[in-house]
């Protein structure tokens, strides 16, 4: 038994081995390896005796859970309809020509993972963009930059806005 | 038993059948898509649209899903269901335009014209292939992935499945794996309708085919005759 079977199994048996539990091993899982291995999926569906194709199609269904590895910061466009109006698409764009990856990529060196999502629930403060548990409002393609700069390799993040419910 | 009114008919239908069962049996035509007889029902295509209850409170219920009820009140043909599901097929048409099963759907309930722009999918979603897999063949080597616009049938991370048999019964039932035919026209969105040719409804015109697709109903060569 290899140590990411041993990883996965006391996983499981965390969560006393039972298949209404799949969610919270599979969320598990994520956190500790930033993504789901297929190897690990294999193990779930053998331990669990579910069929792997219903695991896979969970593990793709939930925006929560990605099957490629993630990078060390996610970075989140809303493109939700009043994000989008007010330029959410171009926010977009200059984060792709900055890390030079599409959405659900991540970038050669493993730092960041650009994805996007349809609203956040805080359509206030768009155009939002979240990276990791920050969230951005009002963002402008000026500050693109500057976002990504606290989050460049050495910058540790520290004392990062937070956008509250009223900004 | 439990009675009920289909298309102006008191009619009998035994408990935890579905509307399209009870139709079916009393010979009426509902068109369906992802239903099949051997398998449980999906509810997904819509086209088995059936109106039910009366007045401005009728509603369109998918048939094959749902139960017989006591004292309903049922059309399975009113204009607005015809309308509904013409609109189903233009739209699945459109996302697999070269399916065979989709064309001929299409001819025989009169839909003539296309105005979305064709996709050219290989899929409709209607789970027939997820649902014989696992049902008929025991397998569940295929599903639904994803979500949204994004949403396919594949195995697990798209490789050769260990648990697939190789039998082809997703094939066979897929609605969108038997191609139309190259017949006359064959890059149109929508094609000619051969299926509805039917004999013409008066004896004089011999071996010609009337290519209306209400046939025998228009009364184009009545009128022609006369002249
Ligand atoms: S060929 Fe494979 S995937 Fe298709 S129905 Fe048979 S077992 Fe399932
Ligand atoms: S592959 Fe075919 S059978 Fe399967 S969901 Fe798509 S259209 Fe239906
Ligand atoms: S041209 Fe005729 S036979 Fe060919 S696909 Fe169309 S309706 Fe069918
Ligand atoms: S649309 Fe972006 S938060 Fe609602
Ligand atoms: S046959 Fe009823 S929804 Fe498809």
């Amino acid at each position: 038994m290899n140590a990411m079977q041993e990883q996965i199994r006391s996983i499981i048996h965390k969560h006393e081995g039972l298949k209404k539990n799949l969610i919270a091993i599979l969320l598990d899982i994520q956190s500790e390896n930033a993504y789901l291995p297929p190897e690990a999926l294999r193990t779930v569906a053998s331990e669990l005796a579910v069929p792997l194709i219903d695991i896979v199609g969970l593990a793709t269904f939930y925006r929560a859970f990605s099957l490629k590895p993630r990078g060390r910061h996610l970075v989140t466009v809303c493109l939700g309809t009043a994000c989008h109006v007010r330029g959410g698409p171009k926010i977009l764009s200059e984060f792709e020509k900055r890390l030079a990856v599409e959405p659900g990529e991540t970038t050669p060196d493993k730092q960041f993972t650009l994805e996007t999502v349809a609203c956040l629930g805080c359509c206030a403060i768009g155009p939002v963009v979240v990276v990791d548990r920050d969230y951005y409002g009002h963002t402008t393609i000026q500050r693109v930059n500057t976002i990504l700069k606290k989050y460049q390799r050495g910058n540790k993040p520290k004392a990062t806005k937070r956008v509250a419910k009223h900004a | 038993m439990i009675q009920l009114k289909m298309n102006g008919l008191e009619i009998q239908a035994e408990e935890g059948w579905t509307l399209l069962e009870a139709a079916r049996f009393y010979g009426l035509e509902i068109p369906t898509l992802c239903h099949n007889d051997g398998l449980t029902e999906f509810g997904g295509c819509r086209l088995c649209l059936v109106e039910i209850g009366e007045g401005p409170r009728s509603k369109l219920v998918s048939s094959c899903t749902y139960p017989v009820e006591e004292g309903l009140v049922v059309h399975t043909d009113t204009a607005r269901v015809v309308r509904a599901r013409r609109m189903m097929l233009e739209l699945m048409l459109s996302t697999a335009p070269g399916s065979k099963k989709l064309q001929d759907l299409a001819s025989k309930y009169g839909l003539t014209h296309q105005r979305f722009k064709p996709r050219d999918e290989e899929c409709v979603y209607c789970g027939l292939c997820v649902r014989i897999c696992e049902e008929q063949m025991d397998a569940r080597a295929i599903g639904f992935q994803n979500r949204g616009n994004k949403r396919k049938i594949s195995t697990p991370f798209d490789a050769r499945s260990e648990v697939c048999r190789l039998c082809g019964a997703c094939m066979y039932i897929c609605p969108a794996c038997q191609l139309r035919c190259q017949g006359p026209a064959a890059e149109t969105d929508i094609c000619n309708a051969c299926l509805t040719m039917e004999p013409t409804c008066l004896e004089e015109y011999g071996e010609l085919q009337c290519w209306m697709y209400d046939a025998g109903r228009c009364g184009t060569c009545v009128q022609e005759k006369r002249k």
